[in-house]
């Protein structure tokens, strides 16, 4: 039978630590309102961005009338033998299967892509640390370490996501792009729309197919349970649920630049066209940055409610466990006294 | 005729400002403009450089913007700026030594490095210009 002191200290620890994971889960669903709040804030740029760059491709001559050759290298298709893809990870641990899923989802990803070359670029801490222990960056003087090599290391810019550190990233890919090195290149990320509506997808974001359109090659969704789990952590923290509504941003955004008038356009349609194009990138980098930061909070907060039932379970457990070592200790005494009494 | 501009400046990370002006200046690719309420529809491109308006009560507002996208409507500007600064969130230290930093390489560096730098030394200027019209 085990000590009572022991249980009791037990229960304690176990308090104590509850008291911690409790206190994880508030912070962490403050810091999902917070992400959530910026990534909202990130919409009209985004959205007015993408109508500019709608009607210009309209008017730009994309494609030369002659030989029929698409301008823009970056929608240009070509043969795909060099692939770089972009894995937005997490900062932190503790956040459930958050990191893990996203690494599971890019190593599929490779194992799919096998005999191409692949480029990895790390975003997020924990994503770098796993993908350091398997894979190198390019040797010295520039040739591949292997068909996957690193060539893109981005820790510590998650925490609160800049737009400088996404455009950063961003020029990086399309740089490789346009150089040839690469012949596509896509970005793993968890998208987060609002706590029960997440995916973990694989998009291709270069080249670029139809602008204002993500091209999805994988996604998977969250089941029933986690999105119960997950409704259930938003309630107890006070989380909002609902995604944002959006409507009159979108809407607002929406006639930019898109006004039925004759716009006097300053310089060239093409020349500007070129010149947005690479931006694009820089916004859709930085918007599935800014999602995968507020997933990020969100799993933690999920994680942290569990691990706050838990010890909330076994707090229960050890107290009956330590009533019943009490009581038998009683009881065990008063069979002593009992039997003494009777042997007088 | 509308007799002042809806301004909006819109920057990747959020909506830094939303006012009505009646004279607005941007910094063009092919060189400054002047805007005034009932102007043409235009669309342009901005290179790095100061974004002047003024509202009803007639003072001057600066901004450093470093690149950015304009569409001007009779009754409305909106303003895309990859940054958008108001004086007063300018720093002035990290300008200053981006401006030194930036003269160094024009000196030393290489072809591509010095022009690189010469657009940093642009933002840097343009910073510090704009920092300095908030003390006055």
């Amino acid at each position: 039978m085990a000590n009572i002191l022991d249980i009791k200290r037990r229960i304690r620890s176990v308090r104590n630590t509850r008291q911690i994971t409790k206190a994880m889960q508030m912070v962490s669903a403050a810091k999902l309102r917070r992400a959530q709040e910026r990534a909202l804030a990130a919409r009209p740029y985004a959205q007015m961005l993408t109508n500019v760059l709608k009607s210009l491709s309209a008017r730009a001559e994309v494609v030369d009338p002659i030989t029929g050759e698409t301008r823009n290298p970056l929608l240009i298709r070509r043969p795909e033998n060099n692939v770089l893809l972009i894995i937005v990870t997490g900062e932190k641990g503790l956040a459930g299967a958050f990191n893990s899923n996203i690494i599971k989802a890019a190593q599929r990803f490779i194992v799919e892509k096998a005999g191409k070359n692949i480029d990895l670029v790390c975003v997020g801490r924990k994503g770098r640390d796993f993908f350091r222990r398997r894979y190198s960056g390019p040797r010295e003087d520039g040739s591949r370490s292997g068909a996957i090599q690193i060539v893109g290391e981005h820790a510590g810019i998650l925490n609160r996501v800049k737009f400088e550190a996404a455009q950063a990233v961003s020029e990086d890919v399309v740089r490789r792009y346009t150089e040839e090195s690469v012949d596509a290149v896509y970005l793993v990320y968890n998208e987060f729309k609002s706590v029960v509506s997440q995916r973990l997808v694989v998009d291709e974001i270069l080249p670029i197919d139809v602008i204002g359109e993500t091209d999805i090659r994988m996604a998977e969704g969250m089941t029933e349970e986690q999105k119960k789990r997950a409704l259930e952590a938003a309630r107890v923290a006070g989380a909002s649920v609902r995604a944002a509504d959006t409507s009159e941003i979108d809407t607002a955004a929406a006639a930019f630049g898109t006004r039925p008038v004759d716009y006097i356009y300053e310089q060239d349609a093409t020349e500007l066209f070129n010149a947005l194009l690479p931006r694009y990138m820089g916004v859709q980098i930085y918007r599935s940055m800014l999602e995968s930061e507020a997933a990020e909070h969100a799993a933690r907060m999920t994680a942290m409610d569990s691990a706050t039932n838990n010890a909330g379970d076994m707090i229960d457990l050890l107290t009956l466990v330590m009533n019943r070592a009490r009581q038998a200790k009683i009881t065990k005494e008063i069979i002593e006294i009992v039997s003494g009494a009777a042997a007088l | 005729m509308a007799e002042f501009l809806q301004l909006d400046i819109v920057t990747p990370e959020r909506k830094i400002l939303s006012d009505s002006a009646v004279e607005i200046s941007v910094p063009g690719k092919n060189g400054y403009m002047d805007i005034l309420p009932g102007h043409a529809p235009l669309i342009s491109e901005l290179a790095v450089g100061e974004i002047m308006f003024r509202n009803a009560s007639g003072k001057p507002q600066h901004l450093a913007c470093a690149w950015g996208f304009v569409e001007v409507l009779p009754d409305k500007v909106t303003i895309l700026a990859e940054t958008a600064e108001r004086p007063e969130e300018i720093d002035v230290d990290r300008a200053r030594k981006a401006k030194e930093r930036a003269e160094q390489v024009i000196k030393t560096g290489s072809n591509e490095e010095q022009l690189a730098a010469e657009l940093d030394l642009l933002r840097a200027n343009t910073r510090l210009e704009v920092a300095s019209k908030s003390q006055k």
